[in-house]
Order: C-alpha cells, then structure tokens, then sequence
C-alpha cells in the first residue's frame, strides 16, 4: 500500500509541477496573455476585462496561481475564443480521440514487440536476430515526421486506405456495426504510422531484457525439468524481465504521446494534436494549456498503471525489498 | 543493428556530409528564393547523352523544358532547345560556410534554368533548396545541441557537486522535463513566444525553446558522473592540499564527464534537427521564403501536392544518412565507453 501511495504521490508531484510550468510560461511571457487578446478582435473587449478580474492579474503570483488552480479543480479550464466556447468539454472530445488512438497503437506495438524482441534474444547473433535488428535499425534512422509522411503517401497512392479524418462523410444512417467498421477504416493508416514508430525501441528493449534472463540457471533448471519452450519464455523468461519492461511501458507513454501528435496533424485525425496546433496558430492560449495539462494526465495515468503492473508481476517489489 | 566499427569512420562521414551542406552555396546550383514563374512543379529533368538524333554527346545535356500547349501542369522537353551541362559556371551569388563571397558553383547550365530535383510552386529549384535548406535545419540542431549541453552541464555539475537541496529540487525539476511528452512541451512553449517575426528571429526561438526543453537528460547524466568523480581519491587528495572548488571542477571532475557530453551530443543532434523540422512543418518554425528540412516538407501538407508531385518527397530522403550517421556515432561512441549495450543508446530516444 505505501509503494502505491508513493507512486501516486510521484505522479501528483509531477501534475503540480507542470501546472507551475505552464502557468509561469503563460504569465511571464513575453507579450501579455491579454494584451495579445486584446488585438483579437473577435474577443469583446469587456470579456477581456472580465477575465482579467476573473483571474485577479494585479495580483501577486502565488495568489493567481492559487486562483487558476481553484478553477481548474472545478472543471473551469478557462474559455476558448476560437471555439466559442468553455475549453474543457472541447478537450474531453479530442482527448478521448487521441486515447483511442494511442492506446491501440500501444497494445498493437507491445503485441508485436513482444514475439519478436523473445524471438531475437532466442536466436541471438543468427539470422532472424540479424534480420530483426536490422529491420528495427532502419525503422529507427527513419524519422518519425518522415515515417507519418511516408505513410500517408502510401495511402494516397494505393488508395487503399481514407486519407485523414475519423469518420466517414456519410456517416449518418449506418449500422452502429458499420460506424465501428467505418472508425477501424479510419484507424488503421494511423495506427500503423505510430506502431512503425513505436516498435524499434520497444523490440530492442524486450530483446536485451529477455537475453539478460536467458542465461540464469532458474530458467536452466526449468528447461531440465522439460517445460515446454514457448511456456518456458512466455511466461518464466518474460516474467523475470517483465520489471523493466513495465517501466518502458511506463516511459514510452510520452513518446507516444508526442508521436501521435504529429501523426495527428499529418493525417488529419480530430485529436489533441491539431487542436493544440490550431489553439498556437490562433493563440488560443487556455487551449493550449489545457491540452499540454490533458497530456500529462495521460502521462501520469499510464505511468501509475505502468506501477501498478510491476508490482503485480515483480514479488521483490511486492515484498518490499528493492527490485535491483 | 547498428555494426559499431569506432567512431572514427562514423564522424569522417558526418563531417563530409555535413561539408556537403556547409558549402551548399557551392553545390547548388541556384539562389534558394530565386523563383520562375513559367515553370511551377516542373518534374526532375532528365540527363541526356543521345540526341533526338541519335547521336552521342560526350558532354551530358538537358532539354529545355517548357508548358505542354493547353494544359498547366504538364511539361514536355524542348528538342530545339539543348543545355550541356557545365561544371563549375559563375552564378549567384552566395557565401560559402557563411563567410567567403562566391559566384562559383559546382555545375549549371547556361540558357535555361536546370531541374536535377524539379521545381517547387514557384519555380524554385528543389535540389538548392533542400541543399541551403539543410543548413537551417542542421545549423538549428547543432546550436541547439550545444545550449542544450551548455545548460546540462551547468545543471548536472551543480547538482551533483554541491548536492543537498541544490541537487534534490534541479532533479525533480529535471525528471518533469525528462518524463513530459516532449512535443507538447515544445508546443506549449513555442505557443507562448511571439507568433510572427522575422526568419532569424524565428531561427534563434527554435534554439532557444529546443535548448530549453532537452537540457534535463544530460544534466541527469552529468550529474551521476560528477557524484562519482567528486568521491575520487585523486578529487579528495585534491581539495585536502587546498584546492577551491573551482579548480576542482575544472581541473579534475568536469573532464570525466566528456565522454558523457560528447556521447550526449550525438544523440542530441539529430533530435534537435528533428525538432526543428517538426516545428518548421507545423509552420511554427523558420517561415518562407528561408527554406529548411521542415518547411520544404510542409507543402506535403496540401493534397494536391502530395498526390501530383513526388519530387516534392526529396527533402525527406535527405536526413536519412544524417540520422543514420549521428545513430552510428552514437552507439560506436557509447561502445568506446564501455558502457556496453548498444541498445541504451539507440533506443533511449526521443529524449
């Protein structure tokens, strides 16, 4: 129980801290948040003033902060002009769009990842290693933007695949079959630019994880007692290099994230990423602190299951002993 | 993998590369923002050595291109109209490495404007363009590395040499910046400079927001290493004859840490020319008419020219050996320090 109340604490601590981050971003920047609202005109300039007793700028800092994060905690994540509306319902949609595309991308790049990084450190040295490295050598000197452009180039030469967005333009009028069809369709060209991504540093890491376990006598001695050599690496090998891999999984939450911005804004798929593009362009600036907060939630959440996992896989943490 | 043959043979060729694009005035054979109106997305143009009448020329030559007769898009070569190609003719002008003023490039044609790489919306020559614009891009990641490295060091020494508070409250502060996903960051950042402004202006932001989102992870490492070295014998003998802290640092423990930093900045490079190009593609970055990496690629942005012009891919391919190149240093780098595993290297990633 204190392990988790330790992560947890980590994760709030980390939370407050990027709250300090972009709310000092947003007030000691250059250009004053309402002055450039101000120019805006489509911002009312009674709004402006509004806002500007709203959130108490002759203020000192502390107090400010204070304030913001008050509002914050009640579900007021500010106002969005651009919009035309309260930022946090416009954050929820996107956001739960960028979720649906991160975590299948995850599942799909730690499912493949997985096979192939035990089949690498099996073989290691001969060719399906060589072969597997050097796959995930080149995937890895190719940039993620030019992966993401890649990809969508495929996708309008072939024309196999819809070139952005999420849903179909007749989308009305199917079968909630055909809509999930039609969002698996729309899924896919993403998908795959960010499970390219993902996967090279994922296979290298299951790879040297399970090499390191191979050669210890328990597993020597399972193997004598004649387990059978899938059971013997699915589940003994992988289970005692499972403690650093749950902390990849942990980690690669925020490449993830990153990646999937930008294939966002590639294939024009309604995440956070193109909002948080458009919210800069059109200094929409609630909206860009609300999405950069949104993300660290993310990060957070996948971080804290990532603890919740060791600790169900890996005894030494469980028994309170230090986990190497 | 990655065969990691020392590092020697991996910076021979990143210096020749990055010679390439240092004197790319030299090897482009054009101005970047020179434009031609007549001749939008014009296709690769072909290097002949057979006339349309069969007979062999020992010097290459082009074709003069020219708009097919009612279509607007659609090219088609001038039979009458030959370019030899000449090596080093007088063209614009351009300074090579930024310095030395020059009129001399490496090949052109005289006549009419040559297309190795096609030609961009505004007739613009793609090959000069991703030439000079390579010089953005890589000069970004560069000077990025190096305010990234700067302030690390700075951090990570002080953290680790001084350590108490000073060291607990740099590192928290230090693992939100490593544990952030980090193109939000870079966004969130980038979103609270100003918006519009001059190309230079524009360029200097990028270092800056770059520097100051990637100084965390060298400093952690920097950190460690100065922890270790400030428990050396050599270090305590050090300060038991007196020595001030100073001296310390700069004599005895910031030079264990070279290997850390040099290894850090091949990683850090091409992440760097990355970010600049994420940004420039954004249209957050350096704007038109100053081509790099990531403005060139943005146009890929409009459908028309994704589907129509594959020339307009070629900015693409050019990093690759960069990234390749930087990848291999770093893992024979990290090899040569006896840190071992290659994978440490090429997958501890994106930042």
């Amino acid at each position: 129980m204190r392990y988790f109340l330790r992560r947890l604490m980590q994760g709030v601590f980390l939370l407050i801290g990027v709250s300090i981050l972009t709310f000092l971003f947003s007030t000691l920047a250059p250009g004053n948040y309402f002055d450039e609202m101000r120019l805006n005109p489509q911002i009312a300039p009674e709004t402006v003033a509004a806002l500007r007793v709203q959130y108490q700028f002759d203020r000192p800092l502390p107090v400010r902060y204070g304030r913001w994060v008050n509002a914050l905690l009640h579900g007021d994540m500010g106002f969005s002009f651009a919009y035309n509306s309260p930022v946090a319902p416009l954050l929820w949609v996107r956001a739960r769009n960028t979720l649906l595309l991160t975590v299948t991308a995850m599942l799909i790049a730690w499912a493949l990842a997985l096979p192939l990084g035990i089949w690498s450190a099996t073989t290691f040295g001969r060719l399906p290693d060589r072969a597997i490295s050097g796959a995930t050598a080149v995937l890895l000197v190719i940039p993620d933007l030019v992966l993401a452009i890649g990809v969508l180039i495929l996708a309008v030469r072939s024309g196999w695949f819809p070139t952005g967005g999420m849903v179909s333009a007749a989308l009305e009028g199917l079968t909630p079959v055909q809509k999930l069809r039609d969002l698996a369709w729309h899924m896919e060209l993403p998908v795959l630019a960010l499970v390219l991504s993902a996967l090279p540093s994922l296979v290298r890491h299951v790879r040297a994880a399970v090499a390191e376990v191979l050669d210890a006598p328990f597993l020597r001695a399972a193997a004598s007692h004649g387990i059978p050599r899938t059971r013997l690496l699915y589940r003994y090998a992988l289970r005692a290099a499972a403690n650093p891999l749950i902390s990849l999984l942990g980690f690669s939450v925020g490449s993830l994230l990153s990646g999937s911005l930008l294939v966002e804004v590639v294939m024009s798929w309604p995440g956070l990423g193109p909002l948080l593009l458009e919210a800069i362009l059109a200094r929409d600036l609630f909206v860009v602190i609300g999405g950069v907060l949104c993300s660290t939630v993310f990060l957070v959440t996948g971080n804290f299951l990532a603890d919740v996992l060791i600790y169900w896989a890996d005894p030494r943490i469980r028994s309170g002993a230090p986990a190497r | 993998m990655i065969p990691p043959r020392g590092w020697k043979r991996w910076f021979v060729a990143l210096v020749a590369l990055h010679g390439i694009i240092g004197c790319a005035g030299f090897f482009a054979p054009y101005d970047p923002a020179e434009q031609d109106r007549e001749r939008p997305y014009v296709p690769p143009m072909r290097i002949h050595m057979v006339d349309t009448a069969g007979h062999f020329h020992f010097r290459p030559f082009f074709y003069a291109v020219q708009l097919r007769a009612g279509s607007f898009d659609q090219f088609e070569e001038r039979a009458d109209q030959v370019l030899p190609l000449q090596f080093l003719v007088s063209g614009a002008r351009y300074r090579l490495l930024g310095l030395v003023p020059s009129r001399l490039h490496f090949f052109g044609a005289s006549g009419s404007r040559i297309y190795l790489l096609g030609s961009d919306a505004y007739g613009r020559d793609q090959l000069s363009r991703i030439l000079l614009g390579g010089q953005i891009s890589l000069l970004a990641g560069l000077l990025g590395a190096g305010l990234t490295l700067f302030l690390g060091v700075l951090i990570g020494a002080a953290a680790g040499f001084y350590g108490g508070w000073r060291d607990g409250l740099l590192m928290r502060v230090a693992e939100l910046f490593v544990a952030l996903p980090w193109l939000y960051l870079l966004l969130a950042l980038r979103a609270f400079l100003p918006l519009s402004v001059s190309p230079l202006r524009a360029f200097f932001l990028i270092i800056v927001v770059v520097g100051a989102v990637g100084w965390a992870r060298p400093a952690r490492l920097v950190r460690g290493v100065v922890l270790s070295a400030k428990e050396r014998d050599y270090v305590r003998a050090a300060r038991g004859f007196g020595a001030k802290n100073n001296y310390l640092l700069q004599r005895h423990i910031l030079p264990q840490t070279a290997s850390v930093i040099l290894t850090q900045a091949a990683i850090l490079v091409p992440q760097f020319v990355l970010a600049e190009m994420t940004l420039s593609f954004l249209g957050l970055g350096v704007p038109e008419p100053v081509a790099s990496w990531g403005s060139l690629l943005a146009s890929l942005q409009q459908y028309s020219v994704l589907v129509s012009y594959w020339w307009m891919y070629m900015p693409a391919l050019a990093i690759v050996p960069f990234f390749l190149g930087y990848l291999g240093l770093a893992s024979a780098l990290q090899e040569d320090a006896g840190a071992g595993k290659i994978e440490k290297v090429t997958s501890g990633g994106r930042w």
